[in-house]
């Protein structure tokens, strides 16, 4: 087995997702009233400094599988793109506007990142450069 | 769990519906002067299921008409049907299939695993995604999201269990599975890496089983109030 030492990106892409849902929890928790929109912000805020982390760690390593990171990542993408794009349907439907939507767009953007970037990683991190197959 | 080496299996050439992946099993030691081990095919299989994204496509146009339609069936039977589709699979693979499978032969346990995985990578996103989307949609159309709504810190604790079992699914589940599938894939797949996941995607099943049933109990206090 692949015995490397691999930056934590599966622990910084749980805490990532976990600071986004806690501001999408927080957001939709209060509706109809106004939302202060400040602890949603700095929870978004502190989730894109996480994935910004993970990303310069990851890239810093050596000898890492990234014809597989991004074979599977891209596809990966795709799928948690039309996912994203279907929760930013819904809020759109029922005319969430202004800083709220801001903010849910963006924590839908980290999460179509950050999920792909985790599951390319989990199956790139156990790559066998010799064993490339189609997906 | 997976105490077992790998080679190619000269059998393959001979079987079309197999990969050219033998994996001979190390039997437990009581057996190794019984019988020399027998070589374990691993069965041809699509990571991602060709045929399975047409009906991928068909429930998400959809889900897509009911909530633009915003009626009540519609947006109840998208809701009903996956959030009931989710709990019991994730009950029943966590609580069931799991420790059924951990007690599985190796062989049956990697055909299992061919079978069942790649149909798992479709099918609970588009549940996921189609319970939380109409599920939004419903709670507007009912008013039951909003501050107003009686039962709201029930609702709000239902989000909470929706957000960790989220994260939970998204950060370890899905990528375990997705890793899986490649691993089994490879021409000399690592026994150790397939065991390493597979532990994490049966643990991490059961915790989200566990995790279903406070789905249950907010969702039928909800219901009944």
């Amino acid at each position: 087995m692949n015995e490397r030492p691999l930056p934590p990106v599966t622990q910084l892409a749980m805490l990532s997702l976990g600071l986004i849902v806690a501001g999408g929890i927080y957001l939709s928790a209060h509706l109809p009233l106004h939302v202060p929109l400040g602890p949603a912000v700095a929870l978004l805020a502190a989730s894109v400094i996480v994935l910004a982390v993970n990303i310069f760690l990851l890239s810093r390593v050596r000898d890492f599988d990234w014809p597989r990171f991004f074979e599977v990542g891209k596809w990966s993408l795709l799928a948690y793109t039309v996912i994203a794009g279907m929760i930013l349907y819904v809020f759109l439907r029922n005319h969430i506007s202004g800083g709220s939507l801001v903010v849910l767009t963006l924590s839908l953007v980290v999460f179509a990142v950050h999920v792909p970037m985790l599951v390319g990683f989990t199956v790139a991190r156990y790559s066998d450069r010799e064993a490339r197959v189609a997906i | 769990m997976f105490g077992f080496f790998l080679a190619i299996d000269p059998a393959r050439d001979y079987d079309p519906f197999m990969t050219d992946i033998a994996i001979p099993a190390a039997p437990p030691e009581a057996e190794v002067e019984a019988a020399p081990p027998g070589p374990i095919r691993i069965p041809d299989f699509q990571i991602v299921p060709r045929k399975g994204l047409v009906v991928v496509a068909v429930v998400l146009v959809a889900l897509i008409v009911a909530i633009a339609a915003n009626k009540l069936w519609p947006l109840m039977f998208f809701h009903v049907a996956g959030g009931a589709s989710w709990t019991i699979i994730d009950l029943f693979l966590g609580l069931v299939l799991g420790p059924i499978m951990g007690s599985m032969s190796i062989p049956a346990r990697i055909e299992f695993t061919t079978k069942l995985m790649p149909k798992m990578l479709l099918i609970m996103p588009v549940v996921v995604t189609a319970t939380l989307a109409a599920g939004w949609q419903l709670g507007v159309h009912e008013g039951t999201v909003l501050t107003s709504y009686p039962q709201h810190g029930w609702v709000v604790a239902s989000f909470i269990v929706v957000g960790v079992m989220s994260v939970l699914a998204l950060g370890l589940l899905e990528p375990a599975n997705i890793a899986v599938l490649v691993e089994l894939k490879k021409p000399r797949p690592n026994p150790h890496v397939i065991e390493q996941l597979m532990k994490r995607f049966i643990y991490c099943a059961g915790i989200l089983g566990a995790m279903q049933v406070a789905t249950l109990v907010i969702m039928t206090k909800l219901a009944s109030s």
